[in-house]
């Protein structure tokens, strides 16, 4: 590919005007790639503030909260006046609520298709940008509008009734207070922000690909932004009348989840579950497609089973929409629980097709051990152990004696923070030379990714140990027996912190001193590597043709690369060439 | 390339966004956008129907009271009202592609009149002398007269569900007004009809979900 520029290349990033100028251009811009970027920003913001408040969970139960004969109390994080033992339990409930829903709805739902699929999803097409550039933008300003209000509501005190929101509790904690009302209309008003994004991207996908890019010539990441956008459209909608018809139970007692005036609290349930169900497959969707891309690109091999990839993501969100009632096995009818226990094996299917088409592509590839490679490797093991885990709790007898205890802590943290953080992060390391034009120090990168792994096994296997001998979760105290678990699971809760600052200084050593980065650093044939780094303000100086698959690494040598570095196989290469 | 005439209306030059390539592509992507869009709202719906059909099941009784104290004459009056702006919406689109411009000011502001006349005679005869007579939701229910202890439960599925459509009705409207502002500086004709038919196709969903309240509340007893 090497045409004659067809105008001047304008980097996204160059500052336009003075210091207002600059503030002013990024507060209106409909360019995804300063959407996707400003979304990186705060959610990895947001993260931070999720990550200190899981520290803070962490070091409460680093002790049980004890009672000596002579009436001291120990063990407590919150020292109240008087050693209260009730005031420091809530203040406990108020954190890891704080924790769970700005983990859940302001971290991982937006991750990875808010900021790298805003970024790359319009480059990885061939297009200019997504379909509804000021829907784009209005997505992000409703994501910092909806996420003010739950800060509000956790600066006003806080919330103690965990992400889930269960009625009755929710209804009735705290009377007449307003945090509750404030931190799930921020829920409501997240919803959209996921909505809009979701439906861009479809309509993106299906307009504005490339000449010559047809649904099977499609970057697998984009396959997997597109199944998750489906569920975006699709689900999110219910938790939005949820927290509506909650908002309408906690400020005028419409009694629709309330029994004793008729109304079903299990309804809400059902209602909640049918939209955070599927939302679990809004996080991992998208975390698996960074990973198949990581994986061929990094080990420059042709994906193997690109198709059954393709199909499985869309069978994952087909299958997302009838498993939801596994949460609810203790509160639901025995044929129901049955029924849902059956579906909920069928998602290990397509999963397990992912997970095996992955290890077959990385057989006899040429890997690079780098920190994404390291990252997909760290998801690969990680991400099993928590979707293998997921099948003692679909069973339903040996969920009971599992449900509400530190395995399922241990399980969803296992999935959801080791499959669609580490993918976030690896997938951040990936594009990170195409976002910002610099490269990142390797050295640090792999010394972050090292202390993330081994910090997080640390912190979460203990849990499985824990939740197996009976640990129920959400107590600020418990028995003495289960100190030392809990006192590792502590320490290696440090050790992931350490992980994160490592990457934190990586970044900024990057931004500031990074060296610059080529357009095609990893030898990907994937659209996005055949423009600059960082991109031109259009994506591209002249449209581009799509002249072969995204991972035909056995005929085609990487655009931009020196063919000594990225040798095609001896049997194949010659004849094609 | 000379300035067209400032007097030539908007439509006959109809450009498209940078990223399309053209603007029956960029027409093609906003109504899949709409119709994606009308999914959500149907979902959102199907969280109160879905609330609506648990509690009739679990007390017909008090939904059958319900049912007889709305008045299906208004609901009826409420429902020709919105069949009939559903008509007016359609013919915009058609009289855009004709180039009927008064024609098209005219039935759009028939529409948003259609709108206000449904919310007006919601409001005017069913929720105030409702509300007065103490048929209100949840906890604020004092009607003396009822015979079931969960009539409470059926206004409040009453009131939500009635009030999340009003509130659709009302931003409609909104819609419909700003395609009105739209129309008068000569922005829709034959080439150019994008904002007509999409906020068209809201209104139209506007309307079927009524189609859907109006007997499971004011018809089955």
């Amino acid at each position: 590919m090497t045409q004659a520029a067809a105008h001047p290349y304008h980097s996204y990033l160059a500052p336009r005007g003075g210091f207002w100028g600059v503030i002013w251009d990024w507060a209106t811009t409909i360019d995804h790639k300063k959407i996707g970027v400003m979304y990186l920003f705060t959610i990895l913001f947001m993260f931070f503030l999720g990550g200190l408040a899981a520290i803070a969970i962490r070091l409460e139960l680093l002790e049980p909260v004890r009672v000596a004969a002579d009436g001291t109390v120990t063990g407590q994080l919150f020292r109240v006046p008087g050693g209260d033992i009730a005031a420091n339990n809530e203040l406990y409930n108020r954190i890891f609520t704080l924790h769970g829903a700005i983990m859940v709805f302001m971290v991982i739902v937006p991750s990875i298709p808010a900021s790298l699929g805003n970024f790359c999803l319009p480059i990885m097409l061939g297009a200019k940008d997504v379909a509804f550039p000021r829907i784009n933008l209005l997505s992000w300003y409703i994501y910092a509008f909806g996420s003010l209000f739950a800060i509000l509501a956790i600066i006003g005190g806080g919330v103690d009734t965990g992400w889930t929101f269960y009625t009755p509790y929710s209804t009735t904690s705290d009377p007449n207070h307003w945090r509750v009302v404030f931190m799930i209309m921020g829920v409501f008003i997240l919803g959209f922000s996921s909505i809009l994004t979701g439906l861009n991207f479809i309509v993106t996908v299906h307009k504005l690909r490339a000449p010559g890019m047809g649904w099977f010539d499609m970057p697998l990441f984009i396959w997997a932004l597109y199944s998750s956008a489906i569920i975006q459209v699709l689900a999110t909608p219910v938790i939005g009348i949820t927290a509506l018809l909650l908002t309408f139970e906690r400020l005028f007692h419409v009694g629709i989840f309330d029994p004793s005036m008729g109304g079903d609290p299990v309804l809400f349930q059902h209602f909640f579950w049918f939209y955070s169900h599927p939302v679990v497959y809004i996080m991992i969707l998208p975390g698996m497609g960074v990973i198949t891309d990581i994986i061929a690109v990094h080990a420059h091999k042709k994906i193997f089973g690109y198709r059954a990839i393709a199909f499985a993501s869309l069978g994952i969100t087909a299958v997302s929409f009838l498993v939801w009632g596994h949460h609810m096995f203790a509160s639901e009818g025995e044929l129901a629980a049955a029924v849902f226990s059956a579906l909920t094996f069928l998602v290990a299917i397509p999963t397990a097709v992912k997970v095996f088409n992955w290890i077959a592509t990385l057989y006899k590839g040429s890997i690079s051990i780098d920190t994404p490679m390291c990252y997909a490797l760290a998801f690969l093991f990680l991400f099993s152990i928590g979707g293998l885990t997921g099948l003692p709790l679909g069973t339903l007898a040996t969920d009971l004696h599992l449900h509400d205890s530190y395995f399922v802590v241990a399980h969803f943290h296992y999935v959801m923070m080791g499959g669609t953080i580490i993918a976030f992060i690896g997938g951040i390391h990936h594009w990170w030379p195409k976002m910002f034009g610099k490269m990142y120090n390797e050295t640090g990168g792999l010394i972050g990714c090292a202390l993330v792994f081994i910090g997080f096994n640390i912190t979460f296997f203990t849990q499985f140990i824990l939740g197996a001998n009976g640990m129920p979760r959400r107590y600020a105290t418990y028995l003495d027996k289960f100190q030392p678990y809990h006192d590792i699971s502590t320490f290696g809760s440090w050790i992931l912190l350490a992980g994160f600052l490592v990457h934190l200084a990586v970044f900024v050593h990057s931004l500031i001193a990074g060296k610059p980065a080529p357009r095609n650093p990893w030898g990907g044939l994937t659209l996005e590597w055949e423009t600059q780094s960082p991109p031109d303000v259009h994506n591209f100086d002249h449209e581009p043709v799509v002249t072969h698959g995204p991972y035909d690494f056995d005929t085609v040598v990487p655009p931009y690369c020196d063919e000594a570095d990225f040798p095609l196989p001896p049997d194949v290469g010659g004849a094609h060439h | 390339m000379s300035t067209a005439p400032t007097r030539e209306p908007a439509w006959q030059h109809p450009t498209h966004a940078e990223h399309y390539r053209s603007h029956a592509e960029e027409f093609d992507a906003c109504k899949i956008g709409m119709w994606l869009f009308l999914t959500t709202e149907v979902l959102l719906f199907a969280g109160l129907f879905c609330a609506y059909a648990i509690f009739r099941m679990k007390y017909p009784t008090a939904f059958s009271n319900g049912s007889h104290y709305l008045n299906s004459n208004i609901g009826m009056l409420n429902t020709i009202i919105l069949l009939v702006s559903s008509y007016t919406m359609a013919s915009c689109i058609r009289y855009a592609q004709l180039n009927e411009q008064r024609k098209l000011r005219f039935s759009l502001l028939f529409t948003i009149a259609c709108g206000a006349a449904f919310i007006l005679i919601k409001f005017l005869f069913e929720y105030m002398p409702k509300w007065a007579q103490g048929k209100r939701p949840g906890y604020l229910f004092e009607y003396p007269f009822a015979t079931d202890p969960h009539e409470p439960l059926w206004w409040s599925v009453y009131y939500t569900t009635t009030g999340i459509h009003a509130a659709h009705v009302l931003i409609g409207m909104i819609c419909i007004f700003f395609i009105y502002l739209g129309a008068r500086r000569g922005k829709y004709g034959p080439g150019h009809y994008t904002g007509v038919e999409i906020v068209g196709l809201y209104w139209h969903l506007v309307d079927l979900i009524w189609i859907f309240l109006f007997p499971l509340l004011y018809l089955i007893h």
